[in-house]
């Protein structure tokens, strides 16, 4: 493994992965039947004190 | 389950929560920096770099003490004005004896990378003991007690041998005479030939004008009078050692 | 017996103290160890005049534990003016250098324990407390593990009070917000794992369900801090009687370390955990639930993910490899996005509640935060394309860039969480004065725009000078000509950062009469029903 090898790595596939989980993750946010616990969780600090 | 729901998981588990967070923030991490540190092996063999004379190393550590770094860089980046201010731009290998860096990050004062041999040790002494003595316009603080403080060495050699222990090249026979030659590089009456053989281009004097005794002034001056003087840019090879 | 094992323990380290102090190889050691064990001393003897033979009360553990906090509160008060107070005082210095007093009040020792001041003191007592608050508020739990709270508490107090007297003894690591020594770094990496157990501990055993979202923000500071700082203060002491130690890496990967680091103190100490704060508090004195809660979600992913590449924008052009400064460029510009949909959100919460504004000047204040997160969350990922940055590095404009986001969103968002929790944790029925609170406010405000102004114009023009050619192409100005053209800026940035703590000492003296249970006859703020916060 020598230098060159990983710098071509961390500025193309690697970036590349890290994107794809990054989309992953607002794709899970943002799933049609998130809506119901996001309103639900949303209410959490004004239950209670 | 269907994969859609899977958040919800994460959403309510706080142990996966935490994998996941720490995950994202290590591979990001590790993705970037890790390549650097193969740097070493690749990068050209400067010639001229060595590590630091003891005597440079404790007046690095004075120049580290006093946080010299919130106000001067060490760091001349490839514009025009800067290499016609201060010299050549920085190399990388020009720290690679630097635990830590100092290339700083703000110019309250000017850049320090190569003020080595631009003013004689006089004006260095009296410009640390009162800065608007020599630059009237200068707001730096007053250093005049590194005059009066001896420097204190127990037993140097243990600095130079934490230093083999990550990385920098000290010998046996350098860590042997650790105190000899941090004493000897501030006495100009004293055999030198051992420490100009262990560290190439030394500069041996008695730095702070008073030969009675090795203050911390002497450590210092002898620090800013070798930075930026090791590599001789003459025979440098630019296009080698581009990154 | 109260305090039993505290009170042998606290003996045994103020020993180990005093034989360091007795048998350290350098001057800076042994005083700094001689500081310590006076500290531990004086803490053992606390102890002992209040230590009790009777049985202990047992705990009500459905109560939330909010010991810790009330002192946590205070704290960030305490710390935050002393933090700022040193900010002036070097800002002072650099318009007139004769304060500076050698060498223990020089520039370069203030100068640390400034920033470690407010960063370190002020803002991690403030994400402390308010971290312990909302855990248990949110998750419906009572704190985790007995009076882990208080070791956390007390534990970041002493990392606190070391680092600071290290700084003035010349006790320095000399990387940017991490400069503590090493076994300063070793005591602080213990607290944080007990930081840590305590936070998680408490979310395991919530009764709520759902974790809510400001829990995740805290969580990523807690845990992303932790990695951060083990990996930057990896270092190898000259002896383990000295204060002397060399860092694990050299030269470019140092500096890239650091970065890595201080950038990331910025984006998950500064920015993540104050995060967790405004999803709680702005809610909260608004009554009304956050804007969107997906968008949170995608706030908080998006912000982990960027944040973490983009340290390398502060070494733009130097020695660090070219590919590696553009990834850092790249990330950062993204970064603006997943900032202003967290600025969003933060401001939408107030839709339809926008006359909150005249009328509670605590949501004033929380709304200026978001303003300002806004502001600098824009003025970063600016100054870090390589064109800008290399005419705004090393100059006062970053020194701005960063005071904009510090005294604008960090400390906004920390005062507006304080005048918040302090009359819920010590039972009073409002703040001493909401009077005082718009005094706070204004001053803060105006103080922030004369500081940020004044440093975009300096900045600004002494990269130009810097820069300047005459027709023959020499360069105009020398080095020391750009310093005495600074002269007028730095006195006028004193005076931003003079109002701006006269703000946050008129805040402690109206926190003070709180906690002390005075209440201010005043006038109710125009436009609302009365002058009390609705009790809630």
């Amino acid at each position: 493994m020598d230098y060159n090898l990983m710098r071509e790595f961390a500025d193309s596939w690697g970036l590349l992965a890290m994107a794809l989980f990054f989309v992953g993750c607002i794709a899970f946010a943002l799933r049609p039947d998130s809506r119901r616990h996001a309103d639900e969780a949303a209410h959490i600090p004004l239950k209670d004190d | 389950m269907g994969l859609m729901d899977k958040h919800a998981i994460i959403e309510k588990n706080a142990t996966l929560l935490l994998v996941g967070s720490l995950l994202v923030v290590t591979v990001g991490g590790i993705v970037e920096i890790a390549p650097l540190f193969y740097l070493d092996n690749t990068i050209e063999k400067v010639e001229g770099m060595r590590p630091y004379s003891p005597l440079e190393l404790a007046g690095r550590n004075i120049y580290v003490r006093e946080g010299c770094y919130t106000c001067h860089s060490q760091m001349i980046r490839p514009f025009r004005d800067e290499v016609e201010r201060y010299g050549h731009y920085s190399l990388a290998a020009e720290s690679m004896y630097d635990h830590p860096f100092q290339w700083g990050s703000k110019r309250t004062g000017p850049d320090l990378a190569r003020l080595g041999d631009r003013y004689s040790n006089e004006w260095h002494v009296q410009h640390l003991s009162a800065p608007r003595s020599v630059v009237p316009e200068s707001i730096m603080p007053r250093y005049a007690f590194l005059k009066d403080t001896p420097i204190e060495v127990k037993d140097f050699s243990t600095h130079l041998i934490a230093n083999r222990r990550v990385g920098v090249p000290y010998s046996n026979d350098m860590i042997a005479n650790g105190n000899a030659d941090l004493m000897a590089q501030a006495d100009p009456g004293a055999d030198t030939s051992g420490l100009e053989k262990r560290y190439p281009k030394v500069k041996i004097g008695d730095f702070d004008g008073n030969p009675q005794k090795v203050t911390e002034m002497d450590a210092l001056v002898a620090y800013l009078q070798m930075l930026g003087t090791l590599v001789d840019f003459k025979t440098y090879d630019e296009a080698a050692g581009y990154r | 017996m109260k305090f039993g094992t505290e009170i042998v323990l606290l003996y045994l380290f103020a020993f180990a103290a005093l034989v360091a102090a007795g048998l350290g190889v350098d001057e800076p050691f042994r005083q700094h160890m001689w500081v310590l064990f006076f500290v531990l001393a004086g803490f053992t003897a606390i102890l002992l005049r209040n230590t009790e033979f009777k049985p202990a009360i047992p705990v009500d553990s459905s109560a939330y534990m909010d010991g810790p906090i009330r002192y946590g509160a205070v704290a960030t008060v305490v710390w935050g003016v002393v933090g700022m107070l040193v900010g002036v005082v070097i800002a002072l210095q650099l318009a007139y250098p004769d304060l500076n007093i050698e060498p223990w009040f020089n520039f370069g020792r203030l100068r640390p324990l400034h920033t470690s001041g407010v960063v370190f003191a002020f803002g991690g007592n403030a994400l402390l407390c308010t971290s312990l608050y909302v855990v248990q508020r949110t998750c419906r739990a009572r704190l985790f593990g007995g009076d882990l709270a208080w070791v956390v508490f007390w534990g970041y107090q002493l990392f606190i009070v070391m680092a600071a007297t290290g700084y003035l003894l010349g006790v320095t690591e000399s990387r940017e917000y991490a400069e503590p020594e090493w076994y300063v770094d070793l005591w602080l990496t213990i607290v944080w794992v007990a930081y840590l157990i305590l936070f998680l501990g408490t979310i395991l055993k919530r009764k709520e369900p759902h974790i809510y979202v400001a829990n995740w923000f805290y969580l990523s500071f807690i845990v992303t801090i932790a990695m951060l700082h083990v990996i930057n203060n990896l270092s190898m002491p000259a002896s383990f009687l000295s204060s002397k130690s060399y860092s694990a890496f050299s030269g470019v990967q140092d500096a890239l370390t650091q970065w890595w680091y201080g950038h990331n103190a910025v984006g998950f100490f500064l920015t993540a955990g104050f995060l967790g704060m405004m999803y709680y508090f702005v809610p909260k004195q608004a009554n009304r639930p956050v804007y969107s809660y997906r968008l949170s979600i995608i706030h908080f992913w998006a912000l982990i993910f960027l944040y973490i590449w983009a340290g390398p924008h502060h070494l733009h052009y130097t020695a660090l490899p070219d590919w590696a400064q553009t990834l850092g460029m790249v990330f950062s510009i993204m970064l603006w996005m997943p900032s202003w949909g967290g600025m969003i959100n933060g401001l939408m919460t107030l839709s339809g509640a926008w006359d909150k504004l005249r009328t509670d000047p605590i949501i004033r204040m929380m709304v200026m935060a978001i303003a300002f997160y806004g502001m600098s969350t824009f003025e970063g990922p600016m100054m870090s394309i390589k064109a800008v940055n290399s005419l705004s590095h090393y100059t006062d404009w970053t020194v701005g860039h960063v005071h904009s986001g510090a005294l604008g969103w960090v400390g906004m968002i920390s005062f507006g969480a304080i005048y918040y929790m302090v009359p819920k944790l010590w039972n009073r029925e409002r703040l001493y004065s909401l009077r005082l609170v718009t005094w706070h406010f204004w001053l803060a405000t105006l103080g922030i725009v004369v500081y940020a102004a004044v440093m975009w114009v300096s900045g600004i023009m002494q990269g130009l000078m810097w820069r300047e050619y005459d027709e023959q192409g020499f360069l105009v100005y020398s080095f020391a000509e750009t310093v005495a053209a600074m002269h007028p800026y730095y006195i006028m940035r004193a005076l931003g950062g003079l109002m701006y703590l006269s703000g946050a000492l008129i805040m402690a003296w109206n926190i003070a009469m709180t906690i002390f249970g005075y209440q201010r006859k005043e006038e109710p703020m125009p436009g609302s029903t009365s002058a009390l916060q609705p009790a809630q």
